[in-house]
Parts: structure tokens; C-alpha cells; sequence
């Protein structure tokens, strides 16, 4: 049997290669890439392979355990999806923009040391600014440079947490880090700006909505479960993660329930699941650990599959915004129906999310976190309410918006079936398919038991039932064009006021300089490296001058000639020899002292 | 019998919407009465919290938190912080580094 190679490094050479192909050549390789990428996945076992010499340190390339293989699968499993979903358009930079996002990816979660680690996380930021690119829109290329601006600052938070972190006498180990010190908490604060915490983590619901129909599978999947696995990595049962989770599940899903933008709407949701999985390792027990660990898992599966079908939607209507949708289940009746599976793998039994989230919510509500798990509970029907019930609703029922088009194209069809298929297979077979791939196998879940079913059921049809009464009695706000004010505005807003105010005082610090040293001091200087060597010369000659009784108008004349030497370089042989002799003899009754 | 009005979404109380809404409304009856039941019976649904043994604890809950939900968001988040759709649009130097004249 043939040994596992880094599975970013196929990745990588895929999305190297694939702008040199073109038509069928390209679509081919670009789909062969995961392909190939799920046999090495097999090939894969547990253990520490690929350490490279580097400088001091010793780079791990792989490090296969529980949770590194179980995101390494997803993020396979996803990696295909998305180049099925944008096989038909065949454009290079969408292509190779995922190839190499995968790749950086799985090198970051296959990654066995913070050094290595750092390399991928940092490379993640080129592959989704070049899935926004993709795009190809004014406002998604403004959105790229918001993207890239927040990220850098957040990879220097990081580099800056990791240096003092290695000063400091700590490893490079990538494992539990103490949570105390400046360079900890950097690093900590540096995960969370990918991880999409409250305040630092708007540049997601920002940028998401811009990013190109894959762009957004892409996206949706790596940059914040790479941040919740590294995460549960190294900061497991964190006090504090708890509240940040809380946070996060409540806070986005206020301005899901006012956002018109549908693919919004869904950022806003995947903030909240994300909150989820933090709470979860904010717990820190095995059977929150592992429900963080399953929920990302599934929660890719359905969050890939809901921005697939809006994305469709936006393929053949050119529109993603709930008061120019509506009506569509009759032109895309496939993708309606893929978009409501994935409104039911959110929470509903026999689907993907029902066997993952539920071992936070056992795990909070065993741990005695009553409040948390109140928490959780709300954050479960808001999210169910908006991407399980309001997204579907306003794009493929309400009103009739009188658009009639195509159904999604046959690829893009058979990404969202893959991803419907594989959400039902985890969701009705967890022993089977999911749970053996979890972290830590000593404990045991057990998810259909009667009460949890019909508990859930419970949950979701009144969740439906509360929509579709304040829809009949217009307590549900209508949806309106507009734009709700987030943490983006301290970069959108506040950075150029920042800029003018930085133009004001530096300009005028700048320009205070400017008089005093370019207008004062630099003639000076120039005047005196122009006309210093001959005034010393004169001030030398003039009492030898006096001594040979030449006449003020003889003087004036030497004095000329010295200088329009001096400018020349001209001075006779004799001259410049006699100086010499002088200040030989000058150094030389320096010595003697 | 009243016709059909449209509601503030414009969507036609048509019958079959209705239909459908009946038949969620008793979806919801017969499985909050299927919660009684275990509560009378004394069935061990294994809770781990002394709310999730009220009958009908997370059906309630789900209502509450949706209605909870949707009104902070309409009375309270939308007015805070609802601009012009092209409220980053208009002095933002991409957009052309010129504001609509």
C-alpha cells in the first residue's frame, strides 16, 4: 500500500496547476484533485508523520488523531462539493481559490506544531480573499481589502501572541496552553478574530454575503472551523469561552431576523452555530469537546448545503435579497427541496444537526449550566427560525415575486444532493458514520431516545407554529432595504475617520517638519558641503594674503579664484599638495600628543 | 365566509396556506398532548434539568424565544440600527471616491 502524502501539499499543487488547464482538461483535474485527496485520506494513519527540519525547530506536517482526521474529512468532503458545485462555469480563479483554501485548511488542522500551524492559518486569509475576488463586482473587491485589512491584523496579533509566547520559555508544541500571560492571550484573541467573536468577528457577516456562489462553501467551512478545532486545541475549558459563546448565539440572530440579504441572514446564523461549538469547549468536558467536534462536523454539512441553495438561487435570478425573492419553488423545485433539508438537517431528528448539537446541550445541562443551557435553547430556535424557516420562506414560498427561471444547473444539483445524502446518512446512522470519527470514544451518546425525539419535535413545529402566527398578525417585521449597523462600522466607518483624523495631525506634523527641516537645515547643509571647504580655505589665506600686502581688490580676486576652484575641483597640483603637506604635519603633531 | 384578504406580506390567506396551518397547529396539539401523557405516565424521558420534565417545556420555550426574538428585533435592535441601504456606499472611497452629487 502506497504511504499518505500532507494532504495540503495536493491541494496546494492542484490549485498551482489548474490555472495552466483549460476546458475539459481543467474541470477534470480540478474534481480528480479531492479525489485523490479522499483516497490519501484512507491512506492516513494515526500518529505523527511528516516532521521537517527547520532552523531550530522541527515542523509536524501531520498529526492524525480523533479530531484532526474528523476535520480533515469534512473539509475532503466539502472540498469536493464545491468544486461539483462550480464544475460548469469553469473559471481558474474560483477553482484554484478553493483547491487552495482546502489545502491551507488541512494543513493548518493536520498541522502538529504552532509554527506550522501559523504558516496555514496565514495562507487561509489569501485563499478566501481570492474566493471574494472571484466575484468579480466592485463591492466584492472593496470587501476583499476589508477582509485582508481585519485578517492581517489579526495574523500580527497572532505572530505577536506566538513570539512572546516562545520568548517567554513555552513550545512550539501545539497542544494545551495556559491562559496566562500576554503572549497566551494574544494568541487566544488571535484565534477568536478567525473564530468570528463578538465585535472582532464582524468582518464575517460583513464579507460573506460578497464572496462568489463556491467562494461562500469555502468559506462558510474553513477559516472559522479551522479557528473552533484550534481552538479546542489549545484552549479547552475556558471559563471565559463560555460567555464569548453566549454571545455569539444570541447577539447575531437579532439582526438575522432585520437582514434582507438572505446569504446574510445565513452568516448571521453560522456566527451563532459557531457560538454553539465555543460554548462547547468552553464546558471543557469530554462530552462537550466531542459535541463541539461532531456539531462542526454536521454543521458544515447543512450550512453548505443552505448557502448552496441560495447561492443557485443567485446564480439563475441574480438576486439574494428576501424583498426581491419569493415564489420560487415552482421555477427551482429541486433546490427547494435541497434548501429544506437543509432547513431540517439544522435540528430536525434523522438529520445531521439533531446527533451533533444535542451533545452540548446534554453536556451543559449535565454539568449543571442551567442558565448556558437556556441560552443554548433560544439560540436553537432563532437559528432554526431564520436559516430553517425565514430563508426557505421568503425565497421559495410568501409571495409570488413573478420571477419565473431555471432550475440550479445539473452539478450544482448533484453538490447539494451529495451534501442532502451524507446529512441524512449522519443524522439516521451516528453510530455508524459519526460518532466512531469523534476525539474521545470512552463516552458513549445515545441521541434518539423517545424524550429527546419528541422533545425536539416538539421544539421545531412550535417554532413554526410562533412564525407563522406573527406572520399572520404582522407582529413579524416586514422586510425591508436597508443596512443594519454591525462592528464593521469601527473599520468601515471608523477606520477612514481614523484615516482623516491621521491625515489632519500627521499631515500637519509632517508638514511643520517639512518647513523646518527641508527649508532650514537641508540648505544649510548643502551650502555648507558647497562652499565650506573653500571658506575654511580663506580663512586660512587671508592672513597670508595680508602678509604678502596684496591690495583689497588683489584679495577679493584670490578669493574668487579659490572659490570658483573649490567649485571645479580645479586646484593646481601645487596647491593641493601644499594642503596635503599641512594637514599631514597637523595630524602628525596630533599623534605626539 | 370573509374572501381573501392579503396579509402585510401580500400572501393570499388562499386556502391551502390555511390548510397548512391547520394542520401545524395540530401537529403541535397532539405532540404537546403526547408530553402530558408521559408526564402522567410517568415516563423517564432521562432530563437532566427539573424544567425538562413540565409537560410541554420545549414547545413552549421554542415559542417563547421565537416571540422574544422577533419583537426585540423589530421594536428595539431595527431602530437602533437601520441606515440607507447605501449607507456605507455614499463616502466610501471604492465606490468611485465621489458622494452622489
Amino acid at each position: 500500500m502506497p504511504d499518505a502524502v500532507p494532504p495540503a501539499l495536493i491541494y496546494l499543487l492542484g490549485a498551482l496547476i489548474v490555472p495552466f488547464l483549460r476546458g475539459r482538461f481543467r474541470q477534470i483535474f480540478a474534481l480528480a484533485v479531492p479525489v485523490i485527496g479522499f483516497v490519501n485520506f484512507y491512506l492516513i494513519t494515526k500518529g505523527v508523520h511528516w516532521k521537517v527540519e527547520l532552523l531550530e525547530f522541527e515542523l509536524i506536517l501531520g498529526r492524525a488523531d480523533g479530531w484532526s482526521l474528523l476535520f480533515l474529512h469534512i473539509f475532503t468532503v466539502i472540498s469536493f462539493v464545491g468544486v461539483l458545485y462550480i464544475l460548469k462555469d469553469n473559471v481558474a480563479l474560483d477553482l484554484s481559490a478553493g483547491l487552495l483554501y482546502a489545502g491551507c485548511a488541512m494543513g493548518a488542522v493536520m498541522a502538529g506544531d504552532l509554527i506550522t500551524l501559523f504558516f496555514f492559518w496565514e495562507m487561509l486569509t489569501v485563499g478566501a480573499v481570492l474566493c471574494l475576488l472571484a466575484r468579480k463586482t466592485p463591492s466584492s473587491g472593496s470587501a476583499a481589502k476589508r477582509y485582508l485589512l481585519v485578517h492581517v491584523f489579526g495574523g500580527v496579533v497572532l505572530l505577536g501572541g506566538l513570539v512572546l509566547h516562545l520568548a517567554a520559555g513555552g513550545s512550539t508544541a501545539f497542544d494545551k496552553i495556559e491562559l496566562s500571560g500576554v503572549g497566551p492571550w494574544l494568541m487566544f484573541l488571535g484565534f477568536g478574530i478567525n473564530c468570528a467573536w463578538p465585535i472582532v468577528g464582524a468582518w464575517l457577516t460583513d464579507t460573506y454575503p460578497e464572496a462568489s456562489i463556491g467562494g461562500l462553501i469555502f468559506m462558510a467551512t474553513f477559516t472559522t472551523k479551522t479557528a473552533v478545532y484550534v481552538l479546542a486545541r489549545t484552549f479547552p475549558g475556558e471559563p471565559v469561552l463560555l460567555w464569548i459563546g453566549v454571545v455569539m448565539i444570541v447577539l447575531p440572530l437579532f439582526y438575522a431576523v432585520i437582514e434582507n440579504d438572505l446569504r446574510r441572514v445565513l452568516a448571521y446564523c453560522l456566527v451563532n452555530q459557531v457560538g454553539f461549538m465555543v460554548v462547547g469547549i468552553g464546558l471543557g468536558t469530554t462530552l462537550s469537546l466531542n459535541g463541539t467536534a461532531a456539531h462542526a462536523y454536521c454543521h458544515v454539512l447543512y450550512k453548505a448545503l443552505l448557502f448552496m441553495a441560495i447561492g443557485s438561487v443567485l446564480y439563475r435570478t441574480g438576486k439574494s435579497k428576501a424583498t426581491e425573492l419569493g415564489g420560487l419553488a415552482r421555477s427551482m423545485p429541486a433546490t427547494c427541496l435541497f434548501c429544506c433539508i437543509g432547513a431540517l438537517s439544522i435540528s430536525a431528528p434523522l438529520f445531521a444537526g439533531f446527533v451533533g448539537k444535542s451533545m452540548i446541550f446534554s453536556a451543559s445541562a449535565s454539568g449543571g449550566h442551567g442558565t448556558i443551557f437556556l441560552v443554548l435553547l433560544f439560540g436553537a430556535a432563532g437559528a432554526f427560525l431564520m436559516a430553517g424557516i425565514k430563508v426557505p420562506f421568503f425565497t421559495f414560498f410568501n409571495r409570488d415575486s413573478g420571477i419565473r427561471c431555471e432550475e440550479a444547473p445539473i452539478n450544482q444539483l448533484l453538490a447539494m444532493g451529495t451534501v442532502a445524502a451524507i446529512s441524512l446518512l449522519v443524522g439516521t446512522f451516528p453510530h455508524q458514520v459519526l460518532y466512531p470519527m469523534l476525539p474521545d470514544l470512552s463516552v458513549s451518546y445515545e441521541p434518539y431516545t423517545v424524550g429527546h425525539v419528541t422533545d425536539q419535535i416538539l421544539f421545531l413545529l412550535f417554532s413554526g407554529l410562533a412564525f407563522t402566527l406573527m406572520l399572520r398578525a404582522g407582529w413579524y417585521p416586514s422586510e425591508i432595504r436597508a443596512t443594519n449597523l454591525d462592528a464593521d462600522w469601527l473599520y468601515r466607518k471608523g477606520g477612514p475617520l481614523f484615516y482623516r483624523l491621521a491625515d489632519k495631525s500627521l499631515n500637519a506634523i509632517n508638514a511643520a517638519v517639512g518647513r523646518r527641516f527641508l527649508g532650514k537645515f537641508v540648505p544649510g547643509v548643502t551650502n555648507f558641503f558647497e562652499s565650506g571647504g573653500p571658506r575654511l580655505a580663506c580663512f586660512i589665506m587671508t592672513p597670508i594674503w595680508a602678509f604678502q600686502r596684496l591690495t583689497p581688490e588683489e584679495t577679493d580676486a584670490a578669493r574668487h579664484s579659490v572659490f570658483r576652484r573649490a567649485r571645479h575641483g580645479a586646484f593646481p597640483i601645487g596647491i593641493t599638495a601644499f594642503f596635503a603637506v599641512i594637514l599631514l604635519g597637523l595630524l602628525s603633531l596630533l599623534m605626539r600628543f | 365566509m370573509p374572501s381573501p384578504k392579503p396579509s402585510p406580506h401580500g400572501t393570499p390567506d388562499s386556502p391551502a396556506p390555511r390548510r397548512l396551518f391547520t394542520l401545524l397547529a395540530g401537529a403541535c396539539g397532539f405532540f404537546l398532548l403526547l408530553d402530558l401523557v408521559f408526564r402522567l405516565t410517568g415516563f423517564d424521558k432521562h432530563p437532566y434539568l427539573k424544567w425538562e420534565q413540565w409537560p410541554g417545556f420545549y414547545g413552549i420555550a421554542a415559542f417563547v424565544a421565537c416571540l422574544l426574538l422577533v419583537t426585540v428585533s423589530r421594536f428595539l435592535v431595527r431602530p437602533l440600527v437601520k441606515r440607507d441601504e447605501d449607507y456605507y456606499e455614499k463616502s466610501s472611497p471604492d465606490a468611485g471616491g465621489k458622494p452622489d452629487a
